[in-house]
């Protein structure tokens, strides 16, 4: 199921495209609070990047860029960001997932520090989708077997 | 064979339809959806969360529990796909 | 008539809805049976953010700078917009996960026909 794609024009316009939307995807994330955006928005573009490099060239060219084991540490890792800030908030004294205690760890006011532990959840979430989407579009588009190639 | 699907489904959208009947119009300022509990968070996102963008402070902060069962869900997403899909070649 | 100008953005939802549906319960191969289950969740999302408008004028729920007093009637319903992102990731995950079964499917059976998978599995007694 391989027939290797060699057109020099979508090779190179997509190796010189795929910085500019990591960029546009980290600012998505970081702007989630001042324009329509947020975490399961930039964590989408940020795959999208890698999902261009796969179609362009072939799996293995991404693979060693980012392989798999970190993709599957990056699931994890998000999940974890998200839950450990409601683990914080629980150990400094108020409730779960209440960020109003962060004032007393942080410089700022407690208003400014919901809006803090907003953005420190919203990396989260971006971190675990964009694994997830890379990891389920890998696994659907070769079959399971990697070494085999993608879809032409 | 697929007379009988054409049939369920014109019978299921005309029972739809006739359910609209009673809900309330489209734009309405005056419908329970937006009197409930909606105008509480608009007015108060910005003295009580510092954030402009209403749908965020909603989803991050407000309803922050739904949204971690949210990513917990996505994750055993991931972890299904790899566990059905995956295999290696030299073992 | 002023009905059907009043609620003519439920009836056009819920004719997608049964496009998707006819697509689900018809169709006899098993991956364009997934595309009407999506077809039909699509069609779900919209017709809750569609009840999210109101009419006089209402903008995005971002609250302009520098106000004194916020008027709630001025911005839209923010509560389905975000109830629908979380749909749009069940969404997701649940064709992913309805796609890797259908290539176990396939490589279990060499088909992905309904009826024909059915004719191996009563052969097989």
């Amino acid at each position: 199921m391989t027939r290797k794609l060699e057109n020099i024009v979508i090779q190179t316009v997509s190796r010189l495209l795929a910085p500019f939307l990591q960029i546009y995807a980290l600012y998505v994330i970081a702007h989630g609070h001042y324009s329509p955006g947020g975490g399961f928005q930039g964590g989408c573009i940020l795959a999208a990047s890698f999902i261009l490099l796969v179609i362009a060239y072939d799996i293995n060219a991404v693979k060693s860029r980012m392989s798999e084991k970190i993709n599957t540490l990056y699931t994890g890792a998000g999940v974890f960001i998200y839950a450990g800030i409601g683990l914080l908030c629980l150990l400094l004294g108020a409730n779960y997932l209440d960020y109003g205690i962060l004032h007393k760890i942080l410089p700022v006011g407690p208003v400014k520090a919901r809006a803090m532990g907003t953005l420190g959840v919203e990396i989260g979430v971006g971190l675990a989708v964009m694994a997830v989407m890379v990891s389920i579009f890998l696994n659907i588009a070769s079959g399971g077997r990697h070494e085999e190639g993608a879809v032409e | 064979m697929k007379i009988f699907a054409l049939i369920a489904v014109i019978l299921t959208g005309a029972a739809l339809i006739y359910s609209t009947f009673d809900m309330p119009d489209w734009g309405d300022p005056a419908s329970p959806a937006n009197t409930h509990v909606s105008p509480r968070y608009i007015e108060k996102t910005i003295e009580e969360t510092a954030t402009p963008n209403a749908v965020t402070s909603l989803l991050a902060d407000y309803r922050g529990f739904d949204t971690l069962g949210e990513t917990t869900v996505i994750f055993t997403a991931g972890i299904v796909c790899i566990m059905l899909l995956r295999r290696y070649e030299n073992d | 008539m002023e009905l059907i100008i009043a609620k003519y953005n439920y009836w056009i939802y819920i004719m997608l809805m049964m496009i998707g549906f006819y697509a689900m319960i018809a169709k006899k191969n098993l991956v364009k049976k997934l595309v009407g289950m999506n077809i039909f969740q699509t069609a779900i999302i919209l017709f809750f953010v569609s009840t999210a408008s109101k009419k006089g004028g209402a903008t995005i729920p971002i609250i302009h700078k520098g106000q004194e007093i916020i008027n709630p009637a001025h911005y839209m319903n923010p509560l389905p917009h975000v109830l629908m992102l979380t749909a749009i990731v069940v969404m997701v995950s649940t064709f992913g996960v309805a796609l890797a079964l259908a290539i176990m499917i396939y490589k279990k059976y060499k088909t992905l026909e309904e009826d024909e998978i059915i004719e191996i599995l009563r052969n097989r007694r």
